[in-house]
């Protein structure tokens, strides 16, 4: 992985709002992580997973491909739709490709949902500032691209309803998790694309 | 287009579509476009099947992957224009050795009137194979089907990424 910048700790300011702990609100918020087939975003969000599930096959973790996150989880979602598809990103890594909540809004599959971790800084090339830092409210631009379902978390106190939305069922749903500028836990996942293809294939079948 | 060649290209397009049906391919993926507006109107009037419209052709890409991980076939169409769109996104296909059939309607080449398509029409080719895609050609109406259905056979026995370019001497020059 990429070393993080050494002058980063100083750059390292939460947005206003910006208070619970990735650590604590990323297994809060998803809870039997068993019961959803997982896609997560690059690096954090990955981090996230990968120590929550202990590196699980259900889950498939990116490092690159920037932007995919959220359409490899619409195809899984249509694919399988006896199962039920999370995705977890960070807000650089939905920014990136940001109309995909447009693509994903006109299916509104049941079986999908979306949670972007958002901290406001692209953590793994150093925390430099990200547009939701600066004003930019992912939660609307997803109501805005249609998703009927969303809500924001920043409080411990608005998990248990975003936990419940992510289980519904009623069409696709958007939760903007604002968590603080700190490290995801450091855990070494494979990093392996294909080999982590066929594993998470052979898990399904 | 003269009358004749329309119901060529509507032949084989009908043709194609019941191809890529039996090759049991249910993720019909696109920006929409001209060249292949029969596959989609078909796709979209087909309840077995998932018409899924992007806005840019990358997120075509990453969905074929996450079909592909839920046991599902996917294909993406676009124009030439869209690959240049894909070009990092294709990182997923190569290193997870993904599977992935495109078929790509070609601008910007045999007889283009529209000096903003050549760019990137006569770098297609190039930059899909520089990201590790076999790129093959269909230039007449009787190579369509054989072409495909090898792209087919080579993307989802062989496991390879495959692009068919169906080029402008094929579905004709745009007139502007």
């Amino acid at each position: 992985m990429t070393t993080q910048n050494p002058g980063a700790a100083m750059a390292r300011v939460a947005a206003p709002g910006y208070v619970l702990d990735r650590r604590e609100a990323v297994p809060a918020l998803i809870g039997r992580h068993e019961d959803f087939l997982i896609v997560t975003g690059l690096a954090g969000t990955s981090k996230d997973l990968a120590a929550l599930t202990d590196d699980g096959a259900h889950v498939y973790t990116m490092a690159g491909a920037m932007g995919g996150a959220c359409m490899i989880g619409l195809g899984l979602a249509l694919a399988r739709p006896d199962r039920r598809v999370l995705v977890l990103t960070g807000d650089g890594e939905l920014l990136m490709n940001v109309g995909a909540l447009a693509t994903i809004s006109v299916l509104n599959p049941p079986n999908l949902s979306i949670v972007c971790v958002d901290n406001g800084h692209y953590g793994e090339t150093g925390y430099q500032k990200s547009h939701t830092s600066l004003g930019v409210d992912l939660e609307r631009m997803a109501a805005g691209a249609g998703i009927k379902t969303t809500r924001t978390v920043s409080t411990g106190a608005e998990i248990a309803d975003a936990a419940r939305v992510l289980r519904e069922g009623n069409g696709t749903a958007f939760v903007l998790l604002r968590v603080t500028p700190s490290d995801p836990p450091a855990y070494r996942r494979n990093m392996d694309p294909a080999a982590c293809r066929v594993r998470f294939k052979a898990a399904l079948a | 287009m003269d009358g004749k060649a329309e119901v060529a290209s509507s032949t084989w397009q009908d043709d194609l579509y019941d191809l890529l049906r039996r090759h049991r391919v249910t993720q019909f993926a696109y920006v929409p476009d001209a060249g292949h507006r029969r596959l989609i109107d078909r796709s979209l009037a087909d309840p077995e099947v998932r018409s899924v419209a992007l806005t840019t052709e990358e997120e075509g890409v990453a969905l074929a992957a996450g079909a592909d991980l839920g046991g599902a076939r996917a294909v993406l169409l676009m124009q030439s224009s869209g690959a240049g769109n894909c070009i990092n996104m294709l990182s997923l296909m190569k290193g997870g050795r993904f599977p992935l059939l495109t078929l790509i309607s070609m601008r910007g080449e045999f007889g283009e009137g529209n000096p903003w398509q050549f760019p990137m029409g006569q770098a297609t080719a190039p930059v899909l194979e520089a990201m590790g895609l076999i790129v093959l050609r269909a230039e007449r109406p009787e190579e369509v089907i054989p072409t495909v259905t090898a792209a087919a056979t080579m993307v989802f026995q062989g496991g390879q990424s495959v692009a068919v370019l169906l080029t402008q001497k094929l579905i004709g020059a745009k007139a502007f």
